[in-house]
């Protein structure tokens, strides 16, 4: 690696259901823009753009980078699409942050959004595909066996899911730009429907239209800001979807994903060396598998964590603060927004949901058939 | 920096139509044919990288099936991009610059038989103000190509000489779909699909796959004799709409040529993705290659043009040259978008 790369700027629109109000390009020159000033540079100090979205039928464009450069400031300059499913937000912030440290560019934007209201999302995850049985379930439908095996397994409380929709929709009540402000009780949330058992409807992502950008520099850039977020690990891992020899509850791949990053920050016990994580809960149950597979708890053990309150803002491991992908979910920019709220975290920029002297967080992402998986380690020391 | 070489390139003959081939019947063959060349295996590999479009199949993650035609397991490092095999080939050279791995798996596929492509690409326009027009993409090279004649730099002629010529060419590429002896006056007498645009003056829709297997420094060595050397590679882009463009020359090609480092030495052949006859001679000038460069000898992309694979394929035909000791410096060369609206471009030499 020739370079260190830093965080030192980050911007995200307000999320909500349905954007109206902006364009496309609109929707991301509010992040874009945001991250800039935070930076305190402007589209023309930028040399290379990365941009992250899920599928492109979301909203009917073919490789929307090629129409929304102009809204970037791209002309002249290079823009790069990444789109590695669920964890692409996650993916395209690594590929930012490699050109800086690979030394290929001094500073990086990189933006990822969706405009979910542009199409239904559940339906676009449902299609006949030829040779294969139509799955019309949406992402829910295919989870939602993998969490009654990990409940099976574990020998979970059930209220488990319910507890973490309660928490991270308290979180999300800290954060102005989370899509839900929700203030429920577990007696509200145990109380809607059932949608795929184990899965409430109030345990589920909304869907949600927004962008999050970030600034990427090297170590002559950094001292731009007093607060530079330092990148200290990043990694991708990929499984595949269909093999018997994997098991989906609490996949290998997540694990290596894990295993490297913690090793690129010579962090030996994750639950004693990292002040809080955001990572990627779109159904309620993945907290606690998350946190085994991450290695915040020891196997069957993640759902004890949630159901102690230990995941909680103020607790000794608290995950999500923002609210996560459970309040705010704009599915191409849901991974880079788990990196941005660590990035922020380790800034100390947090306002309302900041974890008191954070200085190592980790941002995480996964996609497909809980097979992609996208990690970064970020520190407020170099 | 680091140095990176391409040690072998693999691909699937182009067809009109490949017959109930899915994702993982596509990958699996050329990506195992790339690896045995050299001798290694999915272990062996310390980065994969994609690029497809769910555009042609029609739904959402097709790439994800990808991975399926790859042994990806213990899991990998892998990623994928929404763009052509190429732009996978540069994140796999950004990665490989971090110096932890040595060898990185590139790969791409498309089936344009799945798809009324010309219709499709209209999808990569501003979706508020062009697209409800219908700009299928040949219209749209159509209009590069009318303002090429109207601004005095190219004649019908001029097409067809270039469609003659790669189609030539291709008679000597096992892997080319339309090649032939065809005479100039002949072709200048076919209807117009869109004028100035007769049939011949544009790209076949082929169905395809490619694999190409990067190493790095002594790595590179060890794999093969005589590596594929990437001594320059740059993207750029330029403004989408049509109208804030000069659409008789890329300013974003020249751009990307000028940091790859086309002009500092003689080139030896260059392969461009060049769909449209008349794109070949606007990159020809954006290039500033001189009249001795042999331009396209596999027959480019109008003798064979797998969306999201033809711009990774000339990668790999002119990383053949080198590979083979017929060519010391190559240039390969890549679009994406309407009307040559993003380019990139890599310098290969063989020292």
């Amino acid at each position: 690696m020739a370079e260190q790369c830093a965080v030192i700027g980050i911007g995200q629109t307000k999320h909500r259901e349905s954007r109206r109000d902006v364009s496309m390009p609109g929707l991301i020159r509010i992040a874009a823009l945001q991250a800039l000033e935070d930076a305190d540079m402007a589209f023309e100090d930028v040399d290379a753009i990365v941009i992250g979205t899920a599928p492109d039928m979301f909203e009917g464009i073919m490789m929307p980078e090629l129409f929304l450069a102009d809204a970037l400031g791209a002309a002249g300059k290079p823009i790069f699409r990444v789109h590695t499913a669920g964890s692409v937000g996650g993916s395209t912030a690594v590929v930012a942050s490699h050109l800086v440290q690979a030394g290929v560019h001094e500073k990086v934007l990189t933006v990822a959004f969706e405009k979910q209201s542009e199409s239904n999302a559940m339906w676009a995850l449902s299609p006949a595909i030829p040779f294969q049985p139509q799955l019309v379930a949406g992402a829910g439908g295919y989870f939602a066996p993998l969490m009654r095996s990990y409940i099976r397994r574990a020998d979970a409380h059930p209220d488990t899911g319910c507890m973490v929709a309660v928490k991270d929709r308290a979180h999300g009540m800290l954060n102005p730009y989370a899509h839900l402000h929700l203030d429920q009780s577990l007696e509200e949330v145990k109380a809607a429907p059932m949608l795929w058992d184990p899965i409430r409807y109030s345990e589920t992502c909304p869907s949600s239209d927004g962008a999050v950008a970030m600034v990427l520099v090297d170590d002559k850039h950094a001292k731009r800001v007093k607060n530079p977020a330092w990148v200290r690990g990043t990694s991708v891992r990929t499984e595949r979807t269909f093999f018997a020899g994997r098991d989906q509850v609490n996949p290998r791949a997540g694990q290596q994903c894990a295993k490297d990053v913690y090793d690129q920050a010579g962090i030996t016990n994750p639950l004693s060396e990292i002040d809080c994580a955001e990572i990627y809960v779109p159904f309620s149950w993945f907290e606690p598998m998350w946190l085994e597979n991450l290695g915040f708890a020891e196997e069957g053990l993640g759902w004890k964590m949630t159901m102690e309150g230990q995941t909680k803002l103020g607790a000794n491991m608290p995950i999500n603060m923002s609210g996560g992908v459970m309040c705010t979910n704009p599915i191409g920019a849901s991974g880079m927004l788990r990196f941005a709220e660590a990035a922020r975290q380790v800034r100390g920029t947090a306002d309302k949901h900041q974890v008191d002297g954070a200085k190592v967080a980790v941002g995480h992402a996964y996609g497909g058939g809980s097979q992609f998986f996208a990690m970064w380690i970020v520190s407020s020391e170099r | 920096m680091r140095n990176v070489a391409i040690v072998s390139f693999a691909q699937l003959p182009s067809v009109r139509v490949s017959h109930a081939t899915d994702e993982a019947e596509l990958v699996q063959p050329v990506t195992s044919q790339a690896m045995n060349q050299v001798g290694i295996n999915q272990d062996d590999i310390g980065f994969t990288c994609s690029g497809s479009t769910d555009y042609l199949p029609g739904r959402p993650f097709s790439f994800v099936a990808a991975v399926d035609g790859l042994k990806a397991w213990p899991p990998i490092r892998e990623s994928h991009v929404e763009m052509d095999g190429a732009f996978a080939l540069y994140e796999a050279w950004v990665r490989l610059l971090h110096g932890d791995i040595d060898t990185a798996l590139v790969f791409s596929f498309g089936k344009c038989s799945l798809a009324p492509v010309p219709d499709v690409l209209n999808l990569q326009n501003d979706p508020y103000y062009v697209q409800p027009l219908g700009l299928d993409s040949i219209s749209a090279a159509a209009l590069q190509a009318q303002a090429l004649i109207d601004s005095g730099k190219a004649t019908e002629r001029d097409f067809a000489e270039v469609a003659v010529r790669n189609r030539k060419n291709a008679l000597a590429n096992p892997n080319a779909q339309i090649k032939g002896n065809f005479s100039v006056d002949e072709l200048l007498k076919e209807p117009y699909l869109s004028s100035p645009l007769r049939k011949s003056f544009c790209p076949p829709l082929s169905d395809s796959a490619a694999a190409i297997v990067l190493a790095a420094g002594d790595a590179a060595k060890k794999l093969t004799k005589r590596p594929a050397w990437i001594r320059g590679i740059d993207h750029r882009t330029e403004p989408h709409s049509l109208g804030q463009r000069d659409l008789t020359s890329s300013p974003s090609a020249k751009l990307a040529a000028e940091k790859a480092g086309v002009g500092d030495g003689k080139v030896d052949l260059a392969e461009l993705h060049a769909p449209f006859a008349h794109q070949e001679l606007i990159l020809r000038e954006a290039l500033g290659l001189a009249d001795d460069v042999s331009i396209n000898p596999s027959g480019g992309a109008l003798a064979a043009n797998s969306l999201m694979t033809a711009g990774l394929i000339r990668f790999g035909e002119a990383a053949s040259h080198v590979l083979a000791g017929k060519a010391d410096r190559a240039v390969a060369h890549t679009t994406n978008g309407v009307c040559l609206q993003h380019n990139l471009i890599a310098v290969l030499e063989g020292e």
